[in-house]
């Protein structure tokens, strides 16, 4: 059975959606060829990804159309937030609303967690008391593409990333309307997005509840000053800060604290890493359905910005900018190297937008003639490094090696 | 949101014609033609374009493949019958494989 909405007919269907305004991808017809496509992606990614604008965003690389995933190039990271028209885009199932009313839209509360339900509308959001922070949405696979060996999945390149000041209610305080009992182990949050055919596990994820009382944790209903894109989950999302991307539910429509583990395949047999490899809090209550664990924080990491890749710089003292970034500890310092690691120089760091944020850095270092490499280095305040060899894990997550450029030195 | 059930449309109407309904402008995707090559547009593409197979080659092998196929079966429910499976686990080997 096909549940999707999507089946207008095959000559119709542009003509019904252009009729009706709805917010579905029309394609720019500046269809273009990547500049500096990262060359350790799979041949075929660097074969079949191109720049594409989705509705209301600025040309992103498209790496798969339906559903949509398309990740931002690198250039758009030369500022520590990222702009909504230029924030990445992350569907797992193609069944995604065309279009949210938020006048309609509804926000309920329940599940067997909590003592009673309730239901909000956008407008009873914004009542309680406002929260806002500057927080990283990293997928959890970015930089998949640049495993090696190669691992199935979306093939990201850098740019499965951005970093937005968001404003919303605290979880906390959405929950309280329905009361949650002291035995709820986990909150389960879904949004209106949906598989195609409905024996497709619909993507449902959840999260501790005490990760889910945290002050930071909130339902964010503006991104940078302005409405969530339609794209990065319109009306209302869920803000996980430090956290990867998989637990910031697009769309939000349901929040319900369950008693038990939740078992939905998202969790059970997705977004699992084995225990013990990396750093960073465990999800301990998921632990007992599965061999391994949830990922949860996000791994402390840094690009270089300028100079871009490939680019041909005068030499002698060269500067170099970037970002770093961790799972919300801050970043402490961050090094850069041009004569492959045998030195390092200390980065300066740039405004502190807060501890989840996007840091920006400044270098300058001495290039020599010819080829060379200049690779940065970033290390969080609680100690954690990025990795000299890649730490393998069979969906291709947490990629953290140091980051690099090739330039050319005249 | 979501719009009411359409039970009467079966998979099998997915032709190579109708292998992108998703979004009402997305460019077709045209994988190499090969025998089978139906079969994967009628298959796979009722979930998602198939850029997906161009992406994640050419490295995997035969067996990342059949695992592939079978993730989407047994995982995601996709109702492909056990000789269109072997028609397109065929097809993704000699094309889009290693």
């Amino acid at each position: 059975m096909i549940t999707r909405r999507h089946l207008l007919g095959t000559a119709g269907a542009g003509a019904a959606l252009a009729g009706s305004g709805l917010a579905f991808p029309k394609l720019d017809q500046a269809h273009a060829e990547i500049p500096n496509i990262d060359a350790g992606l799979p041949a075929g990614t660097r074969g079949e990804a191109v720049m594409e604008r989705l509705p209301g965003k600025q040309p992103l690389i498209k790496l798969t159309y339906r559903p949509p995933n398309y990740e931002a190039p690198v250039d758009y990271f030369k500022t520590p937030i990222t702009p909504n028209d230029k924030f990445f885009v992350r569907y797992h199932l193609a069944d995604i609303p065309e279009k949210i009313d938020a006048k309609t839209w509804k926000l309920s509360v329940g599940g067997d967690g909590t003592n009673g339900t309730a239901q909000l509308t956008l407008a009873d959001l914004k009542k309680l008391p406002a929260v806002e922070i500057v927080a990283v949405n990293q997928c959890s696979g970015n930089r998949r593409g640049l495993f090696l060996p190669h691992v199935a999945g979306v093939e990201w390149g850098n740019g499965a990333m951005g970093c937005a000041r968001w404003k919303g209610a605290r979880l906390k305080d959405i929950l309280a309307k329905a009361g949650v009992k002291p035995e709820a182990v986990e909150i389960v949050i879904d949004g209106a997005d949906g598989p195609v055919i409905d024996k497709t596990p619909d993507f449902v994820k959840s999260i501790p509840v005490a990760k889910a009382m945290e002050d930071t944790t909130i339902v964010a209903y503006e991104m940078n000053g302005a409405p969530l894109p339609h794209f990065n989950g319109f009306p209302a999302r869920l803000v996980v800060p430090g956290w990867t991307g998989t637990y910031w539910m697009k769309h939000l429509i349901s929040i319900r604290a369950v008693t038990k583990p939740f078992e939905g395949f998202w969790m059970k047999s997705a977004y699992r890493i084995p225990i013990g490899k990396f750093p960073g809090a465990r999800f301990t209550s998921q632990e007992s359905i599965g061999p391994n664990t949830p990922i949860t924080e996000m791994m402390v990491n840094s690009l270089i910005t300028t100079p871009s890749e490939g680019a041909k710089v005068k030499g002698g003292k060269t500067a170099v900018s970037g970002i770093a970034w961790d799972g919300g500890y801050g970043i402490k310092t961050v090094e850069v190297s041009a004569d492959g690691g045998k030195t390092w120089q200390p980065a300066k760091l740039g405004k502190d937008l807060g501890k989840f944020a996007f840091r920006p850095w400044s270098a300058s270092v001495p290039v020599g003639k010819g080829a060379q490499k200049i690779t940065a280095r970033a290390t969080s305040v609680n100690g954690q490094g990025q990795t000299t060899e890649l730490i393998q894990n069979p969906a291709g997550y947490h990629h953290n090696l140091y980051s690099s450029v090739g330039v050319t030195g005249a | 949101m979501r719009y009411g059930l359409i039970c009467a449309i079966t998979l099998g109407l997915f032709t190579s014609a109708f292998a992108a309904p998703g979004f009402a402008d997305e460019k077709p995707v045209q994988l190499k033609k090969a025998d089978g090559l139906d079969k994967v547009e009628g298959n796979c593409g009722s979930c998602h374009s198939l850029d997906y197979i161009q992406m994640n080659s050419p490295f995997p092998s035969p067996a990342l493949w059949d695992a592939e196929i079978t993730k989407m079966i047994k995982a995601f429910g996709a109702p492909i019958d056990d000789a269109d499976a072997k028609t397109i686990g065929d097809y993704l080997k000699k094309n889009y494989g290693s």
